[in-house]
């Protein structure tokens, strides 16, 4: 067995992806992410990497655009109010068919909100923040060390699809502590070179990277290939997690801490006789709804548990459609359901 | 078997760091275990608190509504915590800050003179170790040795060697105010 | 006599780092002549092959167009900050930034000076026009006062839009840069001067000096509303009172 770390979700994150190969990091600081932040800082400079501490969230975002222009891996990291600062970059990321990858350690808003854990950002990590027709890879990690392993493969989607990839966590991933065996560095050499990269146009024709066309049927040919990309995504890419719904009457959906949580929920329910499933998306998007159209068929309720007012919620119904009850319980503010919360509102819904 | 414990104090008390070198101790001793705090502002100064949740299996919910004990270091925590023990769960009260005898009768409450011992070890900085000394004897949920090894690297990792032997002390004469 | 062409010597072409595309620009704009300058730099420093420009929103968005290198189109305003992730990932290219006033000195003002104050080793060429060319001829941040724009219909006016910044004198103060120089393009001396400038801005970046910003004081007869002509005079007698030419860092040369 690998040794084990007990890390922060934070440090997890930061560590994985220098192992991942991240080498140049920019951000600026904001809570909950900071140790984040720190880890780069502390550990970038020490491998030869770059660390920069951004004099704005829209200043790191836009040096992950040049340094992923310049085929490297990439990433920053921020927290609600300063994702919202990214976007305009986001955007630019996906025009331009770049790699990155950012995180979100969501905190409560809208506005500056607070610092407390909260799931409030799903809207505008799946549903495009920024301006113009374009996705992101969104992956949801539930535990520490998924956290660590979602970092990794995030940098590798990033550049199978050159595409920025999330990931959407929450002050409360972000600030645990769990074990984690950490994964070996990845070898750089291994990896596939980046032809289109803006390298220096030594003995070929030169690379121009940009996101824009003035020409209508340009723009719209720069268009439909990025949904051509996204359709190979939503084909290969999905991901999700079931527990206990073999024998199911109900089931929760939910997404990253509040899974866990979920989890915890299902052991006492099944303890009282409550049949309780869990379905658990990985990838919010590409969004799993097939696999869960196909759950809702089996099921009487759909309970989706969210710290928001309900954006999974949207996807869920968009998935079950009229196959299932499909109630909704939410917290909001920063605060996070507890277990007993949580089965208070199964047992409403329990034959 | 999941075990859970809330340890709680003013930001100062050293509850968060008690917390971590469980969590770790836990670890090391093979178990599952989640460590998650209370963040922000409220740690400078006022009420801090951190959750610890040791078990064989992986750990869903690393926040507890009945956690099985509760290390309480001053008022406000014992109000705060004490109606949230489990039945038959450990209360660990920390008489030298607390006025009020806890009021469950159905946990078993421990009443420890925490700053008292702390102060007799030579350094009432180490209330932090006196009450994880204490939870240690009351639950047994990881070996005092294990606990030990794991504050003397941590404070090694933060260059305070000199500081082991006073903490080991605390946690010695934590465990022993338990009968 | 007819002329034998065979036996005449090239003494001026087009810079090989520069694209045979044609230019988007208006009759009498400078922009041509700073893209030719920077061409012609690129080729004298032998540099082509490891060159990354980057392209501003505005009216030299096509700059990618015009140069035989890599490049990149960044956000408006952020050419600074993208050149800087470009220039850690690959310390060994050459990178330059192209920027109007409204991108360097108005929507990317933080990122433009920060930039400058770490001392990033690129080179930043800052082309001051004192107008939005490409949105219609709104106001800049570096509009002179009383003058006529579409957003300042009746002259710019200092009481409720402030004076034209001088940025280059910003970024004069900070300790990293260690070339900040003003240069113009009005007549043939001054089209000398400002080669020799950006040649040394590019020069500082290949001997790893530093940041260098070159700004170039340039024409809009479109959204002036006057000929090439009056243009040029207008830089010369009017623009260059408020924004003296010459060297304000030159450290270490």
């Amino acid at each position: 067995m690998r040794e084990r770390y007990l890390l922060r979700g934070n440090e997890a994150i930061a560590e994985s992806a220098i192992r991942a190969g991240c080498q140049c990091y920019f951000a600026y600081p904001i809570t909950p992410q900071g140790e984040l932040v720190e880890h780069m800082a502390h550990n970038m400079p020490r491998l030869g990497r770059t660390f920069i501490q951004a004099e704005s969230e829209v200043a790191a975002i836009n040096m992950v655009y040049g340094a992923a222009a310049a085929g490297v891996r990439t990433m920053t990291s921020s927290s609600s109010p300063g994702i919202s600062l990214k976007q305009e970059g986001i955007s630019y990321l996906a025009g331009a068919n770049l790699p990155a990858v950012i995180v979100n350690v969501v905190r409560g808003g809208p506005g500056l909100g607070n610092i407390a854990p909260s799931q409030c950002d799903y809207f505008q990590a799946v549903k495009g923040g920024g301006h113009g027709d374009y996705h992101m890879i969104v992956l949801g990690p539930s535990t520490v060390p998924e956290a660590g392993e979602l970092t990794m493969l995030a940098f590798d989607l990033a550049d199978r699809y050159r595409t920025p990839v999330m990931i959407l966590a929450d002050g409360l991933l972000g600030q645990m502590m769990e074990p984690v065996e950490l994964p070996a560095p990845i070898d750089m050499a291994s990896l596939p070179a980046k032809e289109w990269a803006a390298t220096g146009a030594r003995g070929r024709e030169p690379n121009i990277i940009l996101s824009f066309d003035l020409s209508p049927d340009n723009l719209k040919k720069m268009n439909l290939a990025l949904q051509a990309k996204y359709a190979e995504i939503r084909k290969n890419e999905v991901r999700y997690e079931e527990a206990e719904t073999e024998d199911a009457d109900i089931v929760i959906v939910a997404y990253g801490s509040t899974a866990r949580i979920a989890k915890t929920v299902v052991r006492m329910a099944r303890a009282e006789g409550i049949r309780l499933g869990l379905f658990r998306p990985i990838t919010l998007w590409p969004y799993p709804y097939e696999p869960l159209r196909a759950l809702a068929d089996r099921v009487d309720t759909v309970l989706t548990v969210e710290m928001s007012a309900g954006q999974m919620w949207e996807d869920v119904r968009l998935a079950v459609a009229e196959r299932a009850n499909t109630p909704f319980y939410g917290e909001m503010g920063g605060i996070v359901p507890t277990p007993k919360e949580i089965l208070t509102e199964v047992r409403k819904h329990a034959r | 078997m999941e075990r859970s414990v809330v340890i709680a104090g003013f930001g100062g008390q050293g509850v968060i760091l008690a917390g971590k070198i469980l969590a770790q101790a836990g670890m090391t001793h093979g178990l599952e275990v989640t460590w998650l705090p209370s963040y922000g502002p409220e740690m400078r100064g006022g009420t801090a608190n951190c959750t610890v949740v040791l078990s064989d299996e992986p750990v869903g919910s690393p926040i507890v509504d009945e956690p099985s004990a509760v290390i309480a270091l001053n008022l406000p925590s014992l109000d705060k915590f004490e109606p949230t023990v489990a039945a038959a769960g450990v209360l660990i009260v920390n008489q030298s800050l607390i006025g009020r005898a806890a009021k469950r009768s159905d946990i078993h409450v421990y009443a420890v003179p925490i700053n008292e011992i702390a102060t007799r070890v030579g350094n009432p900085r180490t209330v932090n170790m006196v009450a994880l000394g204490a939870y240690l004897k009351a639950t047994r949920v990881v070996p005092l040795d294990v606990v030990k090894r794991v504050m003397a690297e941590a404070m090694r990792d933060g260059g305070k060697e000199k500081l082991i032997a006073v903490n080991e002390k605390a946690l010695d004469e934590g465990y022993a105010a338990i009968p | 006599m007819p002329v034998d062409i065979a036996r005449m010597t090239k003494v001026f072409g087009r810079p090989e780092s520069l694209t045979q595309a044609r230019s988007t620009y208006c009759p009498g704009c400078h922009h041509g002549i700073i893209t030719r300058i920077i061409g012609q730099t690129i080729d004298e420093l032998g540099i082509a092959e490891r060159t990354i420009g980057i392209a501003p929103v505005g009216c030299s968005v096509f700059a990618y167009l015009w140069y035989r290198c890599d490049a990149l189109q960044a956000a408006h305003g952020r050419a600074s900050a993208v050149a800087t992730g470009l220039k850690r990932a690959r310390p060994d290219l050459v990178v330059f930034s192209y920027q109007g006033d409204g991108d360097f000195a108005s929507i990317g003002t933080a990122e433009s000076i920060h930039a400058a104050n770490r001392g990033e080793n690129i080179t930043v060429i800052f082309v001051n026009n004192q107008i939005y060319g490409m949105t219609g001829g709104e106001m800049a941040p570096t509009t002179l006062v009383g003058q006529h724009t579409a957003t300042t219909p009746d002259g710019r006016d200092p009481a409720t839009t402030g004076y034209p910044i001088r940025f280059s004198e910003l970024i004069a103060q900070l300790d990293a840069p260690v070339y900040v120089t003003r240069q113009a393009l009005y007549d043939t001396r001054r089209i000398m001067d400002c080669t020799k400038a950006v040649k040394k801005a590019f020069q500082n970046q290949v001997e790893g000096r530093g940041y260098s910003l070159v700004e170039i004081l340039a024409t809009c007869p479109t959204n002036w509303h006057m000929s090439p002509i009056q243009s040029n005079q207008h830089v010369a007698d009017t623009v260059t009172k408020v924004f003296p030419l010459g060297d304000l860092v030159n450290r270490g040369a």
